[in-house]
């Protein structure tokens, strides 16, 4: 990769990069920066703001600056895993199917093909409702549903290589399916598939927010975005934004990634418009 | 008898999309079975008696087997008979119908808006590319995908209905409200729809047109001296019909999805928020039966799209 003057990164990429920075530090350092606990009740409910509760406090009396804080490793670490689940299970069955062609494709593409048929919110509605919702679930309904879209970008992007007459000299060699895989296959497609990461995490990120939300993904009493604009969205009535400040962490770390890879799409297409 | 193509193809999409259904119908019934117990053992919980599981079961019908329980479910839900909700005992078609045409009205509400508004910015953005106004249509579509629904309901609701008390909250108009009524208490959750799917239609539109505009006839167009205004609206637009059908279809769909959070922040009656209490109370008929029309409807707006984009480029109903 060349590198990147500081100059020619658009103003809109770099917001994008600072803002991403500094969720991921105040999201592993989230117990250093937090004034109070997770889960310490720490006042009266509904407490406006300033005084030593600098955002208020929430529906319980908890401290909503701490909650926040601890909403970013909770939100984006259980987000940040669900992705990495899905890519690697979408990854490995998007090669499998192009390598190996025939009876597994078709199986495994139909199969994926009646997965996106539905649209994907309600899929999870109706997994979560049989299997409960747990943290664990929720991170392999999503992961399972997000495969689907990886699995097809990297058949698509593998389908361009297997044809290739060096990766037809590597068969006539004898190397084995996992030689092929790993060194000829995945370093022509990292790069598509990297831009796709940062895509699919804000769907995955998105979907997990709007299920919480909703109160059917992550529990109480962690801290999570989604939930903390559920809990306090009484307040919404009475004119005060502070319902809203969760929400608008998950719109402005979405809305940076998005910046982000608008940004690099953009260069990798080379368009200059 | 020869049918005319495009009347075959469409029977043969139509078959494709009931076999999709029944498909999607067969997961929806055996994803139960994937449980380490069965439904009465999950409901009823640790504590429940034997007695009372196995005549939770006969109640069901799980003593059945599950191949037989299917195609009576199945054969049911053809004559429009859901069976009963777990929670209530009441009948699930009952309960469906007013909010199946609930829901249906406020998507149709919010796509007669969205679709022209996004489709004309589209063009605009395609015909000033580069401009400052393709530069901030883009920046703010981008950041409207990234928002997610409910804060932008929430800040519409905030603005509109508390500071400036403009549209009710409460989305709900009771049985018997005339249009007008309906159009009014229903307008924030239709302008949240708006604004989010506006955001995806009107990106894609601009790529599609802009896609068109680097073929070589378009230069010839341009070449020969026609107006930008003309190269767009009479050579791009026809070849673009196809692309911006599947993208409307596709943003449709999105809506079906949409309508769930934005009916549950505005307390809104409609299948939306029937699917999330019913989850959250785990009635798992209920569920199954929103599942299936939320996926009949996202399969009907596909072959929607699929028929229209090809009746609307003739180059595609003459392949061989």
């Amino acid at each position: 990769m060349t590198s990147i003057s500081l100059k020619s990164v658009p103003l809109t990429a770099l917001f994008g990069i600072v803002v991403i920075t500094g969720f991921l530090l105040t999201g592993l350092f989230a117990d250093l920066l937090a004034p109070f606990a997770e889960t310490e009740i720490v006042g009266m409910e509904f407490e406006p703001w300033g005084g030593d509760y600098l955002l208020g406090t929430d529906n319980l009396g908890r401290d909503m600056l701490s909650r926040l804080i601890f909403g970013a490793r909770n939100s984006i670490g259980i987000a940040l895993a669900t992705t990495v689940l899905a890519f690697t299970i979408g990854t490995a069955l998007g090669l499998l199917a192009s390598v190996l062609g025939g009876l597994t494709d078709q199986a495994l593409s139909r199969l994926v093909d009646m997965l996106i048929a539905i649209p994907s919110l309600v899929f999870a509605l109706l997994l979560l409702s049989i299997f409960g919702t747990s943290i664990l679930m929720l991170v392999l309904i999503i992961a399972m549903l997000e495969m689907t879209r990886v699995f097809r970008l990297s058949r698509a992007v593998a389908m361009n290589v297997v044809v290739m007459d060096y990766v037809e000299a590597v068969r006539l060699r004898g190397e084995g399916l996992g030689w092929l895989v790993r060194r000829e296959i995945l370093p022509n497609i990292m790069a598509p598939l990297v831009a796709e990461f940062g895509l699919r995490f804000c769907f995955v990120f998105l979907a997990i927010s709007a299920l919480s939300f909703l109160g059917l993904g992550i529990q109480p009493p962690t801290a999570d975005w989604g939930s903390m604009v559920r809990d306090n969205a009484a307040l919404i009535t009475f004119g005060d934004i502070t319902p809203l400040l969760p929400a608008g962490c998950i719109a402005l770390l979405t809305v940076s990634i998005n910046f982000v890879v608008d940004w690099m799409l953009h260069r990798a297409s080379g368009l200059k418009d | 008898m020869t049918l005319h193509p495009l009347v075959s193809m469409i029977l043969h999409r139509l078959a494709l999309g009931l076999l999709t259904l029944f498909a999607i119908s067969l997961f929806i019934f055996f994803a139960i079975e994937l449980l380490p117990g069965d439904l009465a053992e999950e409901v009823l919980g640790q504590s429940a008696t034997p007695e009372t599981v196995e005549a939770f079961r006969r109640e069901l019908g799980l003593d059945q087997p599950a191949m037989l329980r299917y195609f009576n479910w199945l054969g049911g839900v053809v004559r429009g008979d859901f069976g009963t909700s777990l929670a209530n005992g009441r009948d699930i078609a009952e309960l469906l119908a007013g909010r199946f045409a609930n829901t249906l009205f406020l998507a149709i509400y919010a796509a007669a808006i969205a679709v022209p508004l996004s489709i004309t910015l589209g063009l605009l953005a395609a015909l000033y590319r580069g401009s400052w106004f393709d530069r901030a249509v883009n920046i703010l579509t981008l950041t409207s995908i990234s928002f997610p629904e409910y804060f932008v309901a929430y800040i519409l609701l905030l603005y509109f209905s508390v500071t400036w008390g403009l549209f009710p909250s409460i989305a709900d108009f009771g049985s018997d409200a005339d249009l007008s009524t309906m159009l009014f208490r229903t307008f924030l959750p239709a302008l949240t729809l708006v604004l989010v799917v506006t955001a995806h239609m009107m990106r894609m539109t601009r790529a599609a047109i802009i896609n068109l505009l680097a073929q070589p006839y378009i230069e010839m167009a341009r070449l020969k001296g026609a107006s930008p205004v003309r190269v767009i609206l009479r050579h791009a637009l026809p070849n673009a019909l196809a692309p911006i059908v599947n993208v409307v279809a596709l943003n449709l769909a999105y809506l079906v999805t949409g309508v769930v959070i934005v009916e549950v922040v505005f307390v809104y009656p409609g299948l939306g928020q029937l699917m999330v209490d019913s989850v959250a109370k785990r009635d798992i008929p209920v569920v199954q039966a929103c599942c299936l029309i939320f996926a009949g409807i996202y399969i009907l707006l596909n072959l929607g799209a699929d028929v229209l984009a090809i009746a609307t480029n003739p180059r595609l109903m003459h392949r061989k």
